[in-house]
């Protein structure tokens, strides 16, 4: 099986922080990852330095055969990298001053050159897959939280990713639209797409996850298939995370 | 003896004051264009993460936001010629104090307007896939474009009336054309009273003209 991601001994730095420590990682094609662990963990850095949106210090990161260098990597490997990996935010970042419609089809156009036609076309078919064909022509501030981050997953498929990012996507959403925008990830799953995770939904994570990494301080202290980790955790600090955040 | 205003005298004066009124907008909008385009180029200077690229535009922006635009316009009327060794039309000075002082307020105008957008805006654009460049200009610069609308606005209508300081270098503008008449009739009240009603005619209309082009615009972005 391919690696789509291949994280060998990263660590990263804010000053003198110590973010992200040794972390060896790898994410086969395919495979659903979950992330969790409590806020400040590191966990959302992880993900972030896949696409290059943080950079790293040390150690070595490779993207579907890209490598990405230390220190912010350069234009090329960005560029390379950036195309094939889509990312979902915990705030939408919806572009505000375009209609749905042309907030999927800006990168298609602008990267791959497509046709405004052939965009549009994508883009159509896209909010039919996630729900939400009738508003094309809306604006994002006219949508609810949950429509417009369907948008922001239909916006990031729409330049066909090899992988996913989601970073918290359903942390800013009120509880009845956290089940909408999930279904359209369990549904992505079901497909094949390669996703990485970063979640408090517990459910969800035991559900989907292929596979679920604890983070702490940094440190990928645990990992394994979610019924071993959620079920039979080997490490005191998952044991009491898990705890906490199962408790209620 | 008790003063009378003479409406007649202020009506009278009319005619010849909007005579002044081509240089006054001529000034002021030739200028501001130009000082868009320095604004645009100085404030995106600005925003640069390179502290050699960012110190031109903060030179800039404290030299001509730190003096004033009569000495300014003094400076580049009387001062240049004996630089260049030849005379600069009024006209053309006057435009270039404007072009120059509201550069420098608008540098200023461009820079905040681009760091109001928020962060994950970029990050949006270049998760994408665009190049910095792309974000910049398909992302970033609508949004924030949207938002400058009302400090240019502001700045235009502050530059239309740092037009009536050029009427010391001999510009034919309002203020002038009322001085000149002003000296004929010796009916100094009445005329100006008419060219500060011009003054707001103009500004007004420009107020009218924004606040239409701000709500045709998406509101809140």
């Amino acid at each position: 099986m391919t690696q789509i991601v291949q994280m060998k001994d990263m660590n990263k730095y804010y000053g003198t922080h110590h973010v992200l420590k040794n972390i060896d990682l790898s994410v086969d094609s395919g495979e659903v990852v979950v992330i969790i662990g409590a806020s400040g963990s590191g966990k959302s850095t992880l993900i972030r330095c896949v696409n290059g949106l943080e950079e790293y210090e040390s150690g070595q990161l490779i993207v579907d055969g890209h490598p990405l260098s230390p220190k912010g990597g350069n234009q090329t490997e960005l560029s390379a990298i950036r195309k094939e990996v889509g990312m979902v935010f915990q705030q939408f970042n919806l572009f505000p001053h375009l209609t749905v419609k042309r907030n999927i089809m800006l990168a298609p156009m602008k990267v791959k050159q497509t046709s405004e036609a052939d965009a549009e076309a994508t883009a159509l078919r896209l909010l039919e897959r996630v729900g939400i064909a009738n508003q094309a022509e809306k604006y994002p501030s006219q949508l609810s939280g949950g429509q417009q981050q369907r948008v922001a997953i239909a916006r990031a498929l729409a330049m066909e990713p090899r992988l996913m990012l989601f970073d918290e996507p359903t942390s800013a959403l009120d509880p009845e639209m956290i089940g909408e925008v999930l279904d359209v990830m369990r549904e992505l799953a079901r497909e094949g797409m390669t996703m990485m995770v970063v979640t408090h939904e517990m459910g969800f994570a035991r559900e989907v996850a292929d596979r679920v990494i604890y983070i702490h301080e940094g440190q990928i202290v645990e990992q394994g298939k979610p019924e071993a980790v959620f079920d039979a955790p080997q490490n005191e600090r998952t044991q009491a995370f898990l705890s906490r955040v199962l408790a209620h | 003896m008790e003063f009378q205003f003479d409406w007649q005298a202020a009506i009278n004066s009319i005619p010849y004051l909007i005579k002044g009124i081509p240089y006054t907008l001529l000034i002021s909008f030739g200028g501001l264009a130009i000082g868009f385009v320095l604004g645009i180029l100085f404030g995106l200077l600005s925003l640069n993460k390179s502290r050699l690229m960012r110190w031109p535009a903060t030179a800039y922006i404290e030299i001509f936001r730190g003096t004033p635009i009569l000495v300014q316009v003094l400076f580049i009327f009387y001062g240049l010629p004996d630089i260049i060794g030849a005379p600069i039309n009024p006209l053309v000075a006057g435009i270039a104090a404007i072009a120059l002082n509201s550069g420098a307020y608008i540098s200023e105008v461009v820079r905040g307007g681009v760091q109001s957008i928020d962060r994950g805006q970029t990050e949006a654009g270049l998760s994408l896939g665009l190049s910095r460049t792309q974000t910049f200009w398909s992302i970033i610069w609508p949004q924030a474009f949207r938002r400058m609308i009302p400090p240019l606005g502001n700045q235009a209508i502050v530059s239309i009336k740092d037009t009536s300081l050029f009427s010391v270098i001999g510009v034919g503008e309002l203020v002038r054309q009322g001085q000149v008449y002003i000296a004929n009739t010796f009916t100094a009240f009445e005329v100006y009273f008419a060219v500060a009603v011009l003054y707001l005619i103009i500004t007004l209309s420009l107020s009218l003209a924004l606040r239409f082009f701000e709500r045709r615009g998406l509101g809140s972005v």
